[in-house]
């Protein structure tokens, strides 16, 4: 027999939504399962990795170990709710302009720190960024693509009219 | 341009982000005008899907109904299998069937000559983590309760631990095939004499070094959703985090007993692959027969336990090269042996084995060559094609035994590199045709960004740079099974609202595959890459793409879509210049419209020509495929190492060694890569960097350790215990893109995404060995290697760290094929496996 559902309410990406599920779940599976938001994705389900990261009250969590009845009442925010109005945030645009996302599997997690990098810090060093991004794993990208992407949003959200130098496109002369 | 070169390391903390308005131009100056979309540096075309989540991986996907399946995997590495009864799991409430071996008898595997494979194990297990029971069930935890429920008597074998043990005992036998005991494959062949050779030589040097196997840690776990539609349809549709859609095609159609047109795979995105999703997976047919006797939607998700166990990852390779060298550096001959550690089963091994031999002599000219190379069968996870195949270790061995070279001869190691490099368009000792060589201009780059000659040898202790250089092969030249048909084949039909489908059986895992196929269509038609939509990897709905292996993507399949693209260019051309009264041959497609070179204003919108071109002809769809140049070498063992063109890198690597813990640490490389021409700038960056951090982790860190004792159970199969580097170890990077055409690449285009990796290993190693005068001949290179081998210097013993002793191996009659420049055609002659081809030319 299926265990026996509970129904909470939360904040989820700025609107409030209910959802009933088996009390043994974590965030990571209520958002994939209950709520068919793909987007936050799972490497290893054991806190190893960061791929599960989303914001609960605008703060990184990996979602694999938080219980999903432990987030009644808060806000969660996952990569779903990062482009407002039909419009990329200015990470998610600097990740696609750079590469920044290649197999694109840990990007929504990284999307999500970045974010909540730049809310606290926005002109964050180079080091401030790896530290940020440090509990978080990527195969592809060797990471470097990341901190300019991160860089070049946080420029452009300062205001900035910011393009990637040509050495990050194009490299050395 | 100063100003440029002075931001050649970027620093941490240092400025990534330029903000003024003279940066940068769309394209470099040195870039031929004529290419309007080739060489820019563009967004992906499947960019947003991914920034905003909305790609669907394999575990993705959810269907109606759907099932979950688990598999019950071998506690031990060795074992018959006596008994299993699944009547238990079978009557749990909420599974739906239970499958053990007898109920997938037929073999499979990636290599025709090694169908060693079963879904999952009918009579022996293998290693620790073999699948012996598939379950599935309304839900994952009731399949993984069903698991504890079956009861399997093992009978237990004595396991082979590793590659040494294997040779040692021929007994028990893990497979009953291969060259004898536990010895999968070997390989004896030779290039000329290269006894001869070492008798010109001024100096001769042997070394001993080890590569330890390593994994290819996707971020993205092994999904597979399966979908039945039984009879008269029967029909299984199999979703799969799958690079190679086809071969996972005819394994299905194979096991399964299935007409290959009831079979359909696709393969969705994968979240990373390096190699590890190559070979068809016991998952993918295991969940495919779940769906046949269930009739509902099956999926399967590997933990990240099971990842481990599927590995296929880099064989622990120990090596021994022999070299002889004139004074000048030059070598006279050189004779390497290799030995793997295969695992379990055979997976692309043979092919392994192989390019561990292969590409030695593409670099440096090698005028006679011997190599001698064998695969151990061991009780472990099967190992296979990680990023670079079988050329890392190798590379390793060879840059840091030139390194060793270097020092006896007095010489620096970029000079003697550069004096004695391979010739562009030429052939090598071991048949391979070179074509593009920018070898020296990359080490040219590194030398120059990284002050080379300020650092070598000058630096305080403690610190140290070191140099390496590799090649890779942009594609394998021969298919995996034998055939004459294309290797990479392209559909392209014109929209007459002016958009354009591109349809290819190529594979996307981040390397950025559909876009390239987008941007050279739109190249060649004059369209925007972003009105061009991309299907792939779906063998109901794309022709054959062999897969996303081998570097091979890029050159083959845009070869084939500059093909398709090229033949719809000349349909519509014809029509459009019927209508313009002009000749076809004044016609331009650019900027979305065919116009008139000699008076541009006068023209049609792209869609106004494929619509008279639509109204006279038809449907407009053409279709291009793309088969790579047949080898030059002819002898048994020639099909692994020829390729459409080769890649080059030289890398440059700066250590700080504690010697008081051993810890080293890189905090830059200098990289130059020739990548013959870039297509998307982005993405060649993006593929450089990521071998550079790949190639610094294997340096490093990265290892498949296994218990020392006899339970040959896997130490670390997790995230944190396997050691990967963070954003707190990754290295800065000075990246150097060289662009040295290649008459065979579309545009001149080679591979960028495995070659950059394979000279990190050696540069790390040399670097270390000029902070702290030690060799550690082995990689990773752990702080407990270097602080064991600064410990015997400190005793005035050997200061290094690496093996000692290369087995006795039997190695069958050597195949003797002579070099080019000793008269030979390619075939071989005399003894060993070549003597039945002479005997055959002989007679005819």
């Amino acid at each position: 027999m299926p265990d026996a559902k509970t129904k909470i309410a939360f904040e989820l990406n700025g609107e409030p939504v209910e959802v009933a599920f088996a009390p043994h779940k974590t965030l990571l599976e209520v958002l994939r399962e209950d709520l068919a938001l793909t987007g936050t994705k799972h490497g290893c389900e054991l806190g190893e990795c960061g791929t599960c990261t989303v914001l609960v009250d605008g703060k990184p969590m990996l979602s694999c170990l938080v219980l999903g009845l432990a987030c009644a009442g808060h806000q969660v925010k996952t990569v779903e709710g990062m482009a407002a109005g039909g419009t990329l945030h200015p990470l998610q645009e600097a990740f696609a302009e750079l590469g920044a996302a290649q197999c694109g599997y840990c990007t929504p997690a990284f999307l999500l720190a970045a974010e909540a990098l730049l809310a606290e810090s926005p002109r964050p060093t180079r080091e401030e960024i790896k530290l940020a991004l440090s509990g978080n794993l990527c195969r592809c990208t060797g990471y470097i693509k990341i901190y300019e992407a991160v860089e070049l949003a946080a420029a452009r959200m300062q205001g900035e009219d910011a393009k990637p130098a040509p050495e990050t496109l194009y490299g050395l002369p | 341009m100063a100003s440029r070169k002075k931001a050649a390391v970027r620093r941490s903390g240092g400025p990534a982000v330029g903000k003024t308005a003279e940066q940068p131009t769309a394209r470099p100056p040195d870039r031929p005008t004529a290419l309007r979309v080739v060489g820019k540096a563009l967004r992906k075309v499947d960019a947003t899907a991914k920034v905003t989540g909305a790609t669907k991986f394999a575990d993705d996907l959810f269907l109606p109904r759907m099932l979950y399946a688990r598999l019950l995997r071998s506690p031990h590495p060795h074992a018959r299998i006596v008994r299993i009864d699944t009547a238990k799991a079978a009557a749990l409430p909420g599974v739906k069937a239970v499958l053990t071996g007898k109920d997938l008898p037929i073999p499979f595997g990636i290599l025709p000559v090694s169908q060693d494979e079963h879904a999952l194990a009918p009579e022996k297990a293998r290693f620790v983590g073999d699948p012996v029971a598939a379950v599935a069930a309304v839900s994952e935890e009731v399949a993984t309760a069903a698991l504890d429920l079956i009861d399997v008597t093992y009978e237990p074998l004595r396991p082979i631990v590793d590659a040494l043990d294997a040779v040692e005992h021929p007994a028990p036998r893990i497979h009953e095939y291969g060259d004898g005991g536990n010895l999968h494959k070997l390989i004896n062949l030779e290039f000329g004499d290269v006894e001869e050779g070492f008798a010109q030589a001024d100096l001769i040097r042997e070394d001993l070094l080890f590569f330890e196997g390593s994994t290819h840690l996707p971020m993205e776990q092994h999904a597979a959703v399966a979908d039945w539609s039984p009879p008269p349809d029967g029909k299984i549709t199999l979703w799969s985090s799958t690079q190679t859609p086809h071969y996972v095609h005819r394994a299905l159609a194979k096991v399964l007993e299935l007409p290959a047109a009831k079979v359909r795979v696709i393969a969705t995105p994968n979240g990373g692959a390096f190699g590890g999703k190559s070979d068809p997976f016991g998952h993918e047919i295991a969940v495919a027969k779940l769906a046949m006797v269930t009739g509902r939607p099956v999926k399967i998700t590997l933990t990240r336990e099971e990842v481990f166990y599927c590995h296929r990852g880099r064989h622990p390779t120990l090596m021994w090269v022999k070299t002889g060298v004139k004074t000048d550096g030059a070598i006279t001959a050189m004779h390497f042996k290799s030995l793997l550690d295969g695992g379990g089963y055979g997976s692309y091994g043979v092919a392994s084995t192989y390019y561990t031999g292969a590409l030695q002599t593409v670099t440096y000219h090698v005028p006679r060559y011997k190599f001698q190379g064998a695969r151990a069968f061991t009780n472990k996870p099967p190992c296979g094609p990680k990023r670079g195949h079988g050329t890392p270790q190798p590379r390793f061995a060879l840059e840091v035994h030139v390194d060793k070279l270097a020092e006896q001869l007095a010489m620096d190691p970029a000079e003697l590199r550069l004096r004695h490099l391979v010739p562009p368009n030429s052939l090598t000792a071991n048949w391979l045709r070179i074509g593009s060589m920018g070898l020296g201009r990359c080490i040219r780059k590194v030398v120059a960004g990284s002050g080379w000659k300020q650092k070598f040898g000058k630096l305080p202790y403690g610190k140290g740079v070191g140099l390496a250089c590799s090649s890779y092969i942009t594609g394998a030249g021969l298919a995996i099974y034998w055939n004459p048909m294309p290797h990479s084949g392209v559909q392209l039909k014109c929209d007459r609202g002016g958009g354009v489908t591109v349809f290819c059986g190529s594979t996307e895992i981040g390397q950025g595959s559909d876009s390239i196929l987008a941007m050279l269509v739109a190249e060649v038609l004059g369209v925007d890459p972003f009105d061009i939509a991309v299907v792939t990897g779906d063998t109901d709905l794309t022709p054959v793409d062999l897969g996303s292996y081998s570097s091979r993507v890029t050159l083959m399949t845009g070869n084939a879509a500059i093909q398709a693209a090229e033949r719809a260019r000349d349909v519509i051309a014809r029509h459009a210049a019927r209508k313009l009264e002009i000749p076809v041959e004044r016609l331009a497609f650019a900027e979305a419209r065919v116009f008139d070179v000699a008076d541009p204003g006068r023209g049609l919108t792209f869609a106004a020509a494929v619509q008279l071109a639509e109204a006279a002809e038809g449907t407009i769809g053409t279709v291009g495929s793309y088969t790579p140049p047949a080898s030059p070498g002819k002898y048994r063992g020639a099909g692994v190492g020829p390729s459409p063109a080769y890649s080059y890198s030289a890398c440059v690597a700066e250590v700080d060694v504690d010697p008081a813990s051993g810890i080293v640490r890189v905090p830059r490389v200098w990289i130059a890569h020739d990548v013959g021409r870039s297509i998307n700038a982005a993405t060649v960056m993006g593929q450089i960097e990521g071998s550079v951090y790949m190639g610094l982790g294997e340096a490093l860190m990265e290892e498949m350790a296994y218990r020392g004792n006899r339970n040959v159970v896997h130490k670390i199969p997790s995230l944190l215990e396997y050691k990967s580097p963070t954003t707190l170890e990754m290295c800065d990077i000075a990246t150097y893109v060289i662009e040295d055409p290649d008459p065979n690449g579309p545009f001149g285009a080679k591979e960028c995404g495995q070659g950059p990796l394979l000279p990190l290993p050696p540069a790390v190693a040399n670097a270390v060995y000029q902070a702290v005068g030690v060799r550690v001949d082995e990689v990773p290179i752990t702080p407990e290697k270097v602080l064991k081998a600064l410990k015997r210097k400190a005793k005035g013993e050997e200061p290094r760290f690496g093996p000692t002793a290369f087995p006795d191996i039997p190695w069958p009659e050597p195949t003797r094929v002579p070099p080019p420049w000793e008269g030979g055609d390619g075939k071989a002659v005399g003894g060993g496996k070549g003597r039945k081809e002479a005997v055959a030319a002989s007679k005819r």
